[in-house]
């Protein structure tokens, strides 16, 4: 568990980050969502301390970060960020393995460990650990870094606009991979982004910063329905508040027993996905298939009343 | 076909033959050397004036570099910072002093014989190291730096694994033009006693002979050339693995 207890920093008289206090359960991604100049990235500084902060304190699994050196602490935290920062002069094996070698881990267990992370980014690790990172593709470049960032297995993951360099193709599936990669590692993550898509998406909690605060901080259907300031609803989108809504419930919440005609969706689908493909081959229930097996249907009526009962 | 292909192994073999079988080019010459006097050089061998001259530049460059990138680290450091105008006065002067002026200088505290060489090889080759190695520490990837301090290397380790490999390929092309300096420069250091391919070019001088000028020159001028193109290699090599090419 991650305490940030009344967290304030301030630069030459500006309040960047003001009295922010939140409680990160162990196991979750908690995306801080915010404009630029809102103080997210210099929270996320602060717990690794790449910030000092001017009064408060940052406690994990109950122990205060001001209690060992900032660089002993850096080492139990993983840090991503945004343009990956990879050693260019490291292959992407000793890269991986920077923070398992600052702490003496062995040799053998750090080969299995990097070949381990390289099969879970999905990149075989034969042919990829000797390479060097201009020798790879930009989202093979950020898996790599991500990977980095959980070499060591740390209590928590600091993630700075991990994707925000990648297009937006490459950056879906970046946000999938992280997702199943942190439901296996049941990491616990902090991420840092500018967009409410992808805090939508990854977030189990969102917190929305503005001016230094923290205005609002719940589940994204929290946020959604029921946005705490104007700020949050803008954030959110007025218009497309129905549309975020329904990407976060699965077609099986409002699933029924029949049958229906055409193009049948995973049991994995969002409503959204739903509603999607009602809209585009004009139908009124869509067919669901679990493993290739058709198991009900998702009608139209379920979904508007799904949508009508947050109104 | 490329200078590498051909030219290079070509020059290597003008090299070698020049300083290891000068005797082949005695028809060469001949022409050129006074009539009856010495066609080559034989006061002493090309082979150990080579390697004397080889090892007074490879002293004065290896101090010049140690000096000039320990100087650069200390003034790229926040505390060192103020010292940078200062520093690159102190550098900039020893580039400005004539090599001659320092040689001449130098022979009454260091005596004849290799020390004054050294010497004024060494202020002549400390600016382009330093200022080279400034811009190379001072133009470090934000990312990567940011990276290498969130993930827990301390101070030492972020210049050492990470500063000073990413500033070496800009540093060597100091370190580059330094060593192609002190190789032309060597050469008057014979006028004070240090043994370098300078003697054969100063006897040449002396006695009117051509040949002798052009053994000596050339010599230096290959080894200049073939130092010059194997470290440009070398930076090539580095700079392509860090995909700053």
């Amino acid at each position: 568990m991650i305490e940030i207890d009344r967290i304030t920093k301030i630069y030459d008289g500006e309040t960047a980050v003001d009295d922010v206090s939140m409680t990160v359960e162990t196991g979750t991604i908690t995306v801080i969502v915010g404009t630029s100049g809102s103080g997210k990235t210099t929270l996320l500084r602060m717990i690794n301390r790449l910030e000092e902060p001017t009064s408060g304190e940052v406690r994990i699994n109950g122990e205060s970060t001001l209690s060992v050196k900032p660089h002993i602490l850096r080492r139990r935290i993983g840090y991503a960020i945004q343009g990956h920062g990879l050693f260019p002069h490291h292959s992407v094996a000793r890269n991986i393995a920077a923070v398992p070698d600052l702490l003496n881990w062995p040799r053998d267990k750090i080969r299995a460990r990097v070949d381990e992370l390289l099969t879970l980014f999905s990149m075989e690790p034969a042919q990829f650990r000797d390479r060097f990172p201009s020798e790879l593709s930009g989202g093979q470049q950020q898996r790599v870094g991500v990977a980095r960032a959980l070499a060591s297995r740390p209590d928590l993951l600091l993630m700075d606009e991990p994707f925000g360099a990648l297009d937006p193709i490459i950056r879906t599936r970046a946000q999938e991979d992280l997702r199943r990669i942190q439901q296996k590692l049941r990491s616990t993550i902090m991420l840092v982004t500018h967009d409410m898509e992808e805090a939508m998406r990854l977030g189990d909690r969102v917190a929305v910063m503005d001016g230094g605060r923290l205005v609002q901080h719940g589940t994204p259907a929290e946020i959604i329905t029921r946005p705490a300031t104007d700020f949050v609803a803008n954030m959110v989108g007025d218009v497309e508040r129905p549309l975020r809504l329904l990407s976060l419930i699965p077609v099986t919440e409002v699933m029924e027993e029949g049958a229906a005609e055409g193009a049948a969706l995973t049991t994995r689908a969002s409503l959204r996905d739903a509603l999607s493909a009602c809209l585009w081959t004009r139908r009124v229930e869509v067919p669901v298939e679990r493993d290739g097996v058709r198991v009900g249907r998702v009608t139209l009526d379920a979904i508007l009343a799904r949508v009508g009962s947050h109104a | 076909m490329s200078f590498g292909k051909v030219l290079r192994p070509a020059l290597v073999a003008l090299l070698l033959a020049l300083v290891l079988r000068p005797t082949w080019f005695i028809p060469l010459f001949r022409p050129l050397a006074p009539v009856g006097g010495p066609v080559i050089y034989e006061r002493a061998s090309l082979l150990s004036l080579s390697l004397s001259h080889l090892g007074l530049v490879a002293a004065a460059s290896g101090a010049a570099t140690v000096v000039a990138v320990t100087l650069a680290i200390l003034v790229t450091r926040p505390t060192g910072a103020a010292f940078r105008p200062l520093s690159r006065t102190i550098t900039n002067v020893g580039q400005t002093f004539p090599p001659v002026a320092v040689l001449a200088l130098a022979v009454p505290a260091l005596g004849f014989g290799a020390g004054p060489t050294l010497v004024a090889l060494f202020l002549y080759g400390l600016l382009p190291i330093f200022e080279n190695a400034i811009i190379g520490l001072s133009t470090l990837p934000p990312a990567t730096m940011e990276a290498a301090r969130g993930i827990g290397l301390n101070r030492w380790q972020r210049l050492v694994r990470v500063e000073l490999p990413l500033a070496l390929p800009v540093t060597l092309t100091g370190i580059r033009l330094s060593v192609v300096i002190a190789l032309g420069t060597a050469t008057i250091g014979s006028t004070v006693a240090a043994r370098t391919l300078g003697e054969v070019i100063i006897a040449g001088l002396l006695t009117n002979n051509t040949a002798f000028v052009l053994q000596g020159g050339l010599i230096v001028g290959l080894f200049a050339v073939l130092i010059y193109d194997a470290l440009v290699q070398l930076e090539r090599h580095l700079a392509r693995r860090m995909g700053r090419a």
